[in-house]
C-alpha cells in the first residue's frame, strides 16, 4: 500500500479523466423521499459532476455490477439433431466510485464464495478482474453497524481508498494500476498533520457508532433458537416480497432457467437472483415446498447471514449496512430481529435451574 | 429443432373478446422484433384483429374480457366446448376488470351515465372462471407480450408454463426503482404477482395490481404497513378495487 494525499480540486480531476473514458458507476441522486432527503444509487457516471462525493448511502448496493440480477450463462444454437452451445465470460472493463468500507467488504465476501469455493464462477471472475474500485469512507448514519459486524475498516479488495481529512483525501493506493494513472495528478506525501488528520477522522468514525448489536457467539445462539416462536412472530410481518435480498450487497442466492428463443432456434441459460424470502425458494420438482411459512424463510434468511452456511465457509455474511432494514416497508431488520431473540433467551436464563453443586 | 425427439407442432389458436378494450389482444401483434418467430408458431383460426379468417376447428382459445350479458354467457360456453385449452386472457377475463367497477353503483344510473336513455341490456362484470372452467389466466392491463411468448414457446415444446409467485417488489428493486413508499404512495406491488417487469413502479406510477394477488401474499402486514405509514386505508381500498383482483380479500375484510 501506498499512501498518498490529494487535494480535493485534483481528486475531482483524476475522477473526470477517469470516468471520461470509461464505463463508470458512481453514487448519484436519483429522487428526493418524502423526508426531503436525497436518494442515492450507484448509476453510470460521464463526468465528476455528475457524482455526489458527499452522498449518504445508496439504496442498493453494487453487487449486480458483478452479479447482475439477471444474467446469460450460456447460449444454446440447435441444429437438426444436435446442438452448441456457446458461453462468454466476457466483461468490459468498469470503473466503481464512492464504494464504502462496508461494500468492499462485502464484494471480499463475495469473492469467498464466488471464487475460493470448489466450484469458482468464471463469469464473476471475469467482471471483479475487469472492475476498478475507488473506496470512499463516511461517517456512519444512525443504523448503520457494520463496526458490530467489524466491517467497518477494509484493507483490501479495492484499487484507491479515499479518507477525507478536509480539504484533501488521505489516499490509500492499493494497485499499480492506480498509482499509474494518479502519477497524471499532483498527488503529495503525506505530511505529519496529514497523519494526524487521518488518525483523527478515523477515531471519529469510531465513535459515531450509534448502533450496536450483539454478535458475540450469535452462530451457537442462533443454532439454540432454531425453533423459537420469534421467527414466526417476524414473519408474520414479512411481505415475501425479497426486498431485502434484492438491495442486500451479499446475498447472492440464484435460480437458473432455460429461455427458448421465440423462433426455436436457440435457447438461453439465465441465472437470476432469487430470495430465500420467496414462497417458491424451497419448493422442489413434484411440488413440495420446504419452507412453506414465512417465519421459516425469514429464519434461514438471518441464519445464512448471521450463522453462516457451508458455502461462505460458515462466516457471517452480513457487512452491517442496513440496507435490509431500510428497504423493508414492515419495518423488520438485524437490530431488532437479532436483539428479540437474544431478550427472550436472556429472559429465559432467568429460571434455569443453578449449576449443580460442586462435590 | 428435432433434437428433443418431437416434431414441433404449430398451436391451433383463437382469440375471442368480451366485454374489453381488446387491448390484450392488440399486444398480440406488438413487440415486431419478434412477432414473424412468434407468429411463426401460430396457426391462426379465428383472430379478427389480424386476419378475416373464421375456423371453429382450434385447441387454445384465449378469451379477452369480462362477462356483463346473457348473450355473452353463451357464446363463452361454445367456445369452452370446442377448446382443448382455455386461457383467461388479461385482467378482466382473469378478474373481471375495470369492467367492475360498475358493479358498486346502481346498474340504472351505470347505464344512464354511459348510453344515457338508451336502453341497454347489462349484468354485474364477472370474471371468466365463474361461468366455465379456465386452464391457464395470463393477468396483466395489458398482457405483457413477452410472458405471453414465453407461454406459447412453453405450450410448443411442452415445457411446464409457471407465473412468478412472489410480488412485483422484486421485478422493481431490479430495476433500482426509489419505491413509491418512500415518495409517500400507496403502491400495490408488495401483494401484486410479478410478471410485468414492474412497468408502471418503473415510470413512477403507483402498482394498481393488475396481475391479482402474488401466491400467499400478506395482506395483514400490508394493511398494517399502510396504517403505521399514515397513508390513506380508503385510497387503498380503492386501488385494490380497481381491477377486481382481490375481490376474495376484499370480501373477507368487509
Amino acid at each position: 500500500m501506498i499512501y498518498k494525499v490529494i487535494s480535493k480540486t485534483e481528486f475531482r480531476k483524476f475522477i473526470d479523466a477517469l470516468v471520461k473514458h470509461n464505463t463508470a458507476y458512481g453514487p448519484r441522486a436519483v429522487d428526493t423521499g418524502k423526508d426531503g432527503k436525497p436518494i442515492y444509487q450507484f448509476m453510470p457516471v460521464t463526468t465528476a459532476d455528475e457524482i455526489d462525493f458527499d452522498y449518504t448511502v445508496t439504496h442498493s448496493s453494487a453487487k449486480h455490477l458483478f452479479l447482475p440480477y439477471r444474467d446469460e450463462l450460456s447460449r444454446f444454437r440447435f441444429n437438426d439433431e444436435d446442438w452448441e452451445q456457446e458461453v462468454r465470460y466476457e466483461a468490459p472493463p468498469l470503473i466503481l466510485i464512492g464504494l464504502r468500507p462496508c461494500d468492499i467488504n462485502a464484494i471480499n465476501i463475495l469473492d469467498e464464495v464466488m471464487l475460493h469455493g470448489p466450484y469458482p464462477s468464471p463469469y464473476y471472475l471475469a467482471r471483479r478482474k475487469n472492475t476498478f474500485i475507488i473506496g470512499m469512507d463516511h461517517l456512519p448514519l444512525p443504523d448503520c453497524f457494520c463496526k458490530s459486524m467489524n466491517r467497518h475498516t477494509v484493507n483490501h479488495g479495492f484499487n484507491l481508498f479515499c479518507s477525507d481529512i478536509g480539504d484533501k483525501y488521505y489516499l490509500s493506493i492499493n494497485s499499480s494500476k492506480a498509482y499509474t494513472f494518479l502519477k497524471e495528478f499532483m498527488l503529495e506525501e503525506p505530511s505529519y498533520e496529514d497523519n494526524c488528520l487521518l488518525i483523527e477522522r478515523r477515531k471519529t468514525i469510531k465513535q459515531s457508532f450509534t448502533t450496536n448489536i450483539e454478535v458475540t457467539g450469535l452462530p451457537v445462539f442462533l443454532d439454540i433458537e432454531f425453533d423459537s416462536p420469534i421467527w414466526q412472530k417476524w414473519g408474520d410481518k414479512c411481505l415475501s416480497c425479497g426486498s431485502c435480498a434484492m438491495v442486500c450487497p451479499t446475498c447472492y442466492c440464484y435460480s437458473v432457467e432455460e429461455r427458448f428463443d421465440v423462433d426455436l432456434k436457440g435457447s438461453s441459460r439465465q441465472n437470476h437472483l432469487y430470495s430465500c424470502n420467496l414462497i417458491d425458494f424451497a419448493q422442489v420438482a413434484g411440488g413440495h415446498n420446504f419452507r412453506p411459512r414465512n417465519g421459516d424463510r425469514l429464519k434461514y434468511r438471518y441464519y445464512h447471514h448471521y450463522r453462516g452456511f457451508a458455502a461462505n465457509d460458515n462466516q457471517q455474511i452480513c457487512v452491517g449496512c442496513n440496507r435490509c432494514g431500510r428497504a423493508c416497508l414492515a419495518d423488520i431488520n438485524p437490530k431488532d430481529v437479532i436483539n428479540d431473540l437474544r431478550l427472550e433467551r436472556e429472559s429465559c436464563m432467568i429460571c434455569v435451574s443453578p449449576s449443580p453443586d460442586r462435590t | 429443432m428435432n433434437h428433443l425427439g418431437f416434431k414441433i407442432d404449430k398451436v391451433k389458436i383463437a382469440s375471442f373478446d368480451f366485454t374489453c378494450c381488446e387491448g390484450c389482444q392488440l399486444q398480440l401483434a406488438n413487440k415486431e422484433s419478434t412477432l414473424p418467430a412468434f407468429l411463426g408458431l401460430l396457426d391462426i383460426r379465428n383472430f379478427r384483429e389480424i386476419s378475416s379468417e373464421r375456423n371453429d376447428d382450434y385447441d387454445i382459445a384465449l378469451v379477452e374480457g369480462s362477462i356483463t350479458r346473457s348473450d355473452e354467457i353463451e357464446r363463452l360456453k361454445a367456445i369452452r366446448a370446442q377448446a382443448k385449452v382455455l386461457v383467461a386472457f388479461g385482467s378482466c377475463a382473469c378478474f373481471g376488470g375495470v369492467n367492475s367497477l360498475k358493479n358498486k353503483i346502481p346498474r340504472e344510473e351505470a347505464v344512464r351515465g354511459v348510453y344515457g336513455d338508451k336502453a341497454v341490456e347489462t349484468m354485474p362484470s364477472t370474471k371468466i372462471s365463474d361461468i366455465v372452467p379456465v386452464d391457464l389466466m395470463i393477468p396483466g392491463c395489458p398482457v405483457s407480450k413477452a410472458e405471453v411468448e414465453r407461454i406459447i414457446v412453453g405450450v410448443v415444446t411442452r415445457a411446464p408454463n409457471n407465473l412468478p409467485k412472489y410480488p412485483v417488489c422484486v421485478d422493481c428493486k431490479q430495476k433500482l426503482n426509489t419505491c413509491l413508499f418512500d415518495l409517500g404512495e400507496v403502491c400495490l406491488g408488495p401483494v401484486t404477482k410479478a410478471g410485468c417487469d414492474a412497468v408502471c413502479p418503473s415510470g413512477k406510477t403507483v402498482c394498481l395490481g393488475c396481475r391479482g394477488p402474488a401466491d400467499d401474499m400478506n395482506f395483514p402486514s400490508f394493511i398494517q404497513i399502510v396504517k403505521e405509514k399514515g397513508l390513506s386505508l380508503d385510497e387503498m381500498l380503492e386501488k385494490l378495487a380497481f381491477y377486481n383482483g382481490f375481490a376474495d380479500y376484499l370480501d373477507h375484510e368487509s
